[in-house]
């Protein structure tokens, strides 16, 4: 361990992606306990004022202080991440373990399942559920999630299948293990760097769709601060307050490519054959 | 290559039924009654009825389904609820729109993908290598909507050259209508530009290191003639498909496009029908736009086929 955390510190995309991924993690967890101001409390009378010493990021068109909004944003986008990924990636690789443990018409099943979600856009299943149940967080959890759990069935059941035609999964066969205990035993731990390194990325994209969704208004409703909604009432007063479409942006950029990075590198690490050229 | 693809179009057909039947169980029989949706509460059991009678709800599911689907198919998307029209004029007016946004933005991406990650591989590690790969990892992590938000503060605010939205229709000259989807264009396709550049670059980096590339310096033509002899070819194989998956990003991503600069397309329409509970303007909306990401993919599959030549001796 203590030799991949050497290497790890020698990566660059990794560091620098570690390094914006707890920078996020931070306001997040800054924000339960403490915000400049509180992120819902309206003050007409300092509407749109600039970026002060007072109010650093400047307050938005209902007086709110924009820095905690942005502080408080952070809370919602990785709570979404983590659960619309967390879904997706318990279902995608339960399926994905299923098919290549058992093979046959199963995974053939599983495989044309997921080939299908594929072909349907995150987008569009989070209209579908905003026109039936309306918009709300659950909403974006659920579409994302929804979109997630086919791409953790593929990258899984390849992965599961190159593990099941290894020699020592013969050993345990002929000592009596059954499919379920070789998944759990041998299968799952030698898979588990490759579903991390696709839950970063995925989570990445977690952050834009949420971000996306809560923009058109089909995600997380006021008052609950979030970084797609800020930038849906900045376009509003583009004109005059421009500055208001700034930093939302930048908060939901920084998170992706902290992710991304974190991916990459993760992905760099933990695969000895992949070289550092890509 | 004749059993690929009827393979293929099996499988097209199959998942065009499939997501007709998801996209009708989800809109018409999980809502609950249409009806008492669109009339409310307050509607007396009689008003109920005549609207379920209008309207075929009254009758068994699969009756229900077939009847939807076989009126697809001639081109019928049912009548809406909100404005008791017919559903595909309030369609086809938006898709003139959505589809040309599209379009014009899968082609700036292709453009500006291929130049890019063809030079990037060209310049492999060289200064101009780096540039585009650091640009690239940031266009990555831009929101399309952001960066739509950022274009209009800079062209539209700043230096006046559009408008901030809008769009003037066809009929007033197509030179106005194409300028206005510009910068929409532009938003959408930077990001799927972003990652098609570094899938090209690292596809072309990979064929270089092939054997026959070897083979063909060592015959003695030059750097730039085996790029353009035998590299591209080959490395534009796998990029191609890539390109088919993102035509779906695209043109779902016009949705959330249209929304920054106020265009009337098929997104703004679903919109207006989500709010109006239109579920059938919602329903033929969706089914219309996941069938032109399934058939797109299916072209692609069968254009990969044609370039291939492997995948046809295979065949023979």
């Amino acid at each position: 361990m203590s030799s991949f955390l050497r290497r790890a510190l020698r990566h660059r995309s990794f560091v620098v992606g570690a390094a914006l991924t707890a920078f996020v993690l931070g306001m997040a967890l800054l924000s339960l306990v403490w915000t400049p101001y509180s992120p819902t409390a309206i003050n007409i009378r300092r509407r749109m004022a600039m970026p002060s010493a007072d109010y650093w990021l400047g307050t938005d068109s209902f007086g709110r202080d924009v820095l905690s909004l942005i502080l408080a944003g952070a809370q919602n986008s990785l709570t979404v991440g983590v659960l619309a990924v967390g879904g997706g990636l318990v279902l995608g690789s339960a399926l994905g373990l299923l098919a290549a443990a058992r093979r046959g018409w199963i995974e053939e099943l599983v495989m044309r399942f997921a080939d299908f979600t594929f072909a349907f856009p995150a987008i569009l299943s989070a209209i579908m559920l905003a026109a039936i149940f309306g918009p709300s967080t659950m909403n974006s959890i659920v579409a994302i999630a929804i979109f997630n759990i086919p791409v953790f069935a593929r990258v899984v059941r390849g992965s599961a299948n190159a593990i099941w035609a290894r020699d020592y999964i013969l050993a345990a066969r002929s000592a009596g293990k059954g499919s379920f205990r070789i998944t759990i035993e041998h299968v799952l731990p030698n898979i588990l760097a490759v579903i991390v390194v696709q839950a970063t990325i995925q989570f990445a994209l977690a952050i834009l769709a949420e971000a996306a969704l809560s923009y058109l208004g089909l995600g997380t409703q006021p008052p609950t601060p979030s970084w797609g909604r800020m930038l849906n009432e900045a376009q509003a007063m583009v004109f005059r307050a421009p500055f208001l479409a700034v930093f939302p942006g930048f908060a939901i950029a920084i998170s992706v490519l902290g992710l991304n990075l974190l991916g990459d590198g993760l992905r760099d690490l933990t695969d000895p054959r992949l070289s550092r050229q890509r | 290559m004749t059993t690929f693809l009827l393979k293929r179009l099996a499988t097209l057909i199959a998942t065009l039924l499939a997501t007709s039947v998801i996209v009708f169980l989800v809109l018409e029989i999980l809502p609950g009654d249409p009806a008492l949706l669109v009339l409310g509460i307050d509607a007396t059991d009689e008003q109920l009825a005549v609207f379920r009678h209008e309207y075929g709800l009254d009758r068994p599911i699969l009756d229900r389904y077939l009847l939807w689907i076989g009126n697809l198919l001639t081109g019928d998307f049912g009548i809406s609820y909100a404005y008791k029209t017919p559903v595909w004029p309030l369609i086809a007016e938006r898709l003139l729109l959505t589809y040309p946004l599209a379009a014009s933005a899968m082609l700036l991406t292709v453009v500006l993908a291929l130049g890019l990650g063809v030079y990037a591989a060209a310049q492999h590690n060289k200064p101009g290598d780096l540039i585009i790969m650091a640009i690239s990892q940031l266009g990555i992590s831009l929101p399309n909507f952001w960066f739509g938000l950022l274009l209009i503060l800079f062209f539209a605010v700043n230096l006046g050259w559009f408008t901030a939205g809008g769009f003037p229709g066809w009929g007033d000259g197509a030179l106005a209508a194409a300028k206005s989807l510009i910068l929409p264009s532009l938003s959408l396709a930077a990001v799927q530009a972003a990652i098609l550049t570094r899938i090209t670059r690292s596809s072309v980096l990979e064929v270089l290191r092939e054997d026959f590339v070897r083979t063909a310096r060592a015959k003695g033509l030059s750097r730039q003639s085996v790029l353009w002899r035998h590299v591209l070819r080959n490395a534009f194989i796998p990029v191609i498909t890539v390109i088919g998956l993102q035509f779906g990003n695209l043109l779902t991503g016009t949705i959330v496009v249209e929304q920054v600069f106020a265009l009337p397309g098929l997104g703004r329409l679903i919109f207006q029908a989500i709010s109006n509970r239109d579920i059938e303007v919602v329903k033929a909306a969706v089914v219309l736009l996941a069938f032109t990401v399934v058939v797109v993919n299916f072209i692609v599959d069968v254009l990969y086929a044609v370039i291939d030549p492997r995948l046809k001796a295979h065949d023979v």
